[in-house]
């Protein structure tokens, strides 16, 4: 796939290019005897959108936090390209309206970054008219918003997104997925992103892995859609709805979401 | 000596001391849906005077003991997640505080004030009391200062805050440790059934003109304080136990700060 980059093998068997940000190999976890995750080898490279489909309870989520070392694999193993700096969105928790914090508090909570820093990184998700507001105000989209840009503070070297359109409405989803595309240029950073969403997601995906406790298929999103085993577990209408979104892109969005110039 | 010497005013002085720790820690409570395993840990301090009777050593000792042991408990039965929290809290619960009534039966030797424990008594406050509630709250308060970023981060999202590096395990466990300290200390003034009170109802009364999680922390504690001070009041003068008046105090501190209609805070 990357035959232009020198790739290096080293004593564990992983095949380390400079472009590799991820690599697993084999990794299966079981829990309680049962099997949730078998068998995936897979490699996240600098500036590829990766999105992982397949049904509830494939273990899509598993998957994103097995990569990001938060639980142990049974067996197998993970390369993270050193110091990796990843910016991480995970699914969206109930927020408990107790706790009163702000927009622009939350994107300090772990980390410590300038007044310009914060405005900047909510500027580039759209949402910087929101820095004041209380987090248990905000509408699924501006929250999802606020937490990409919470992401970018990070610098982040590949950004992982666990369903990132939850919670927003269909017309704010293709506009989310358009933003991501537009930030993984700017940043020049890799996306690993979970999504049950076919529709909106195969467009601006570089490669589309099709797990079901096992990776089905993978490549792009065009041959992914024609795969039995896709085809199997999505059913055959799935094949059709690409369709909607598989158009090639004549204009740009400004981060507002608003249409720039036509560049084509 | 000095007005040390005079009850009413140690027992002041252990409840301003006692309200101004459980007022940041009481926060992390309520914003961590905590407050049935605070009750849970309360419980078991019966278990834990029970020890402490029985050991010959000083009552806080056990009752600090016996909570965090109920707390590791619990910490163990959610890694393994068979069963959901209420249903580990309830058992725990009960078996601690079953446990505490069986073990000071069979103590025969022992006669102690049952009713001064369950609801507090502010007879019961000793210089030595004093020296523990404020050494030890200091150092509960340096501990959860330091604690009080990571803490914010886990509220607000544990996945998040873990893979931003945070030792979720290690700040949880902690935190439950001054959770079972503060119980420890302010159970002579409030009471083994109503400890947790001044844990959750300062700060849910302060919740209403809190814009940031440390208005809320410092708003609880003052609230606190003030039912510390009613409660003391009305107990003295009404020979209440005090307990229950100092919650009592704290209630009608929450019902006025939710009803009356003062300016609508945004957060």
């Amino acid at each position: 796939m990357l035959t232009s980059v020198e790739t290096t093998v080293d004593e564990l068997g992983f095949e380390i290019s400079s472009e590799t940000l991820i690599q697993s190999q084999n990794i299966s976890l079981h829990i309680g005897g049962k099997e949730l995750l078998s068998g995936i080898s897979l490699n996240i490279s600098k500036a590829e959108i990766v999105t992982v489909i397949g049904p509830n309870g494939a273990g899509k989520t598993t998957l994103l936090r097995l990569l990001l070392g938060l639980i142990p694999a049974s067996s197998g193993s993970i390369y993270r390209k050193p110091k990796l700096r990843i910016g991480y969105l995970p699914q969206r928790a109930v927020f408990n309206p107790v706790l009163p914090l702000s927009v622009s508090r939350i994107m300090n909570l772990t980390g410590n970054y300038s007044k310009s820093q914060i405005e900047t990184s909510l500027e580039e998700t759209g949402v910087l008219a929101l820095r004041d507001k209380p987090v248990s105000q905000l509408s699924g989209g501006e929250y999802q918003r606020v937490m990409l840009a919470r992401a970018l503070l990070r610098n982040p070297e590949l950004l992982v997104l666990d369903e990132p359109v939850q919670g927003v409405d269909y017309m704010g989803e293709s506009e989310l997925y358009n933003l991501i595309g537009d930030l993984q240029k700017s940043h020049g950073c890799g996306v690993l992103m979970v999504s049950h969403n076919l529709h909106v997601v195969m467009a601006s995906t570089d490669r589309v892995l099709c797990l079901n406790q096992h990776i089905c298929c993978e490549g792009q999103p065009e041959d992914v859609t024609q795969h039995p085993e896709y085809l199997r577990l999505f059913g055959l209408d799935s094949g059709s709805a690409l369709a909607i979104y598989s158009h090639q892109h004549d204009h740009k969005h400004h981060i507002s979401g608003e249409l720039s110039e036509s560049t084509s | 000596m000095t007005f040390l010497d005079d009850f009413f005013w140690r027992a002041v002085i252990a409840g301003i001391g006692v309200a101004l720790v459980a007022g940041p820690l009481g926060c992390f409570v309520v914003w961590r849906r905590m407050s049935y395993l605070g009750d849970t840990m309360a419980h078991s301090a019966l278990l834990g005077v029970a020890v402490g009777l029985f050991l010959k050593v000083d009552l806080m000792i056990g009752v600090f003991a016996v909570a965090l042991a109920v707390a590791l408990l619990l910490f163990f039965f959610q890694r393994q997640k068979l069963l959901s929290n209420d249903a580990v809290l309830g058992t725990l619960s009960h078996a601690s505080l079953a446990m505490g009534v069986l073990l000071l039966s069979l103590m025969a030797w022992v006669r102690i004030d049952l009713m001064g424990y369950l609801f507090g008594d502010i007879l019961a406050v000793s210089l030595n009391d004093l020296y523990w509630i404020y050494g030890g709250g200091i150092l509960i308060l340096l501990t959860l200062l330091m604690l009080w970023r990571p803490l914010l981060a886990i509220t607000f999202d544990k996945e998040l805050a873990q893979a931003e590096g945070i030792p979720v395990v290690g700040v949880q466990l902690l935190f439950m440790l001054l959770v079972a300290a503060v119980i420890a200390l302010s159970m002579k003034i409030i009471g083994i059934l109503l400890v947790t009170s001044l844990l959750i109802i300062p700060v849910s009364a302060a919740r209403r003109f809190s814009n940031s999680p440390e208005q809320m922390a410092i708003g609880g504690a003052l609230i606190g304080i003030s039912s510390i001070l009613l409660g003391l009041w009305t107990s003295l003068h009404f020979d209440t136990p005090s307990g229950p008046s100092i919650v009592i105090a704290a209630v009608l501190f929450f019902f006025a700060a939710h009803i009356l209609p003062f300016r609508q805070f945004k957060y």
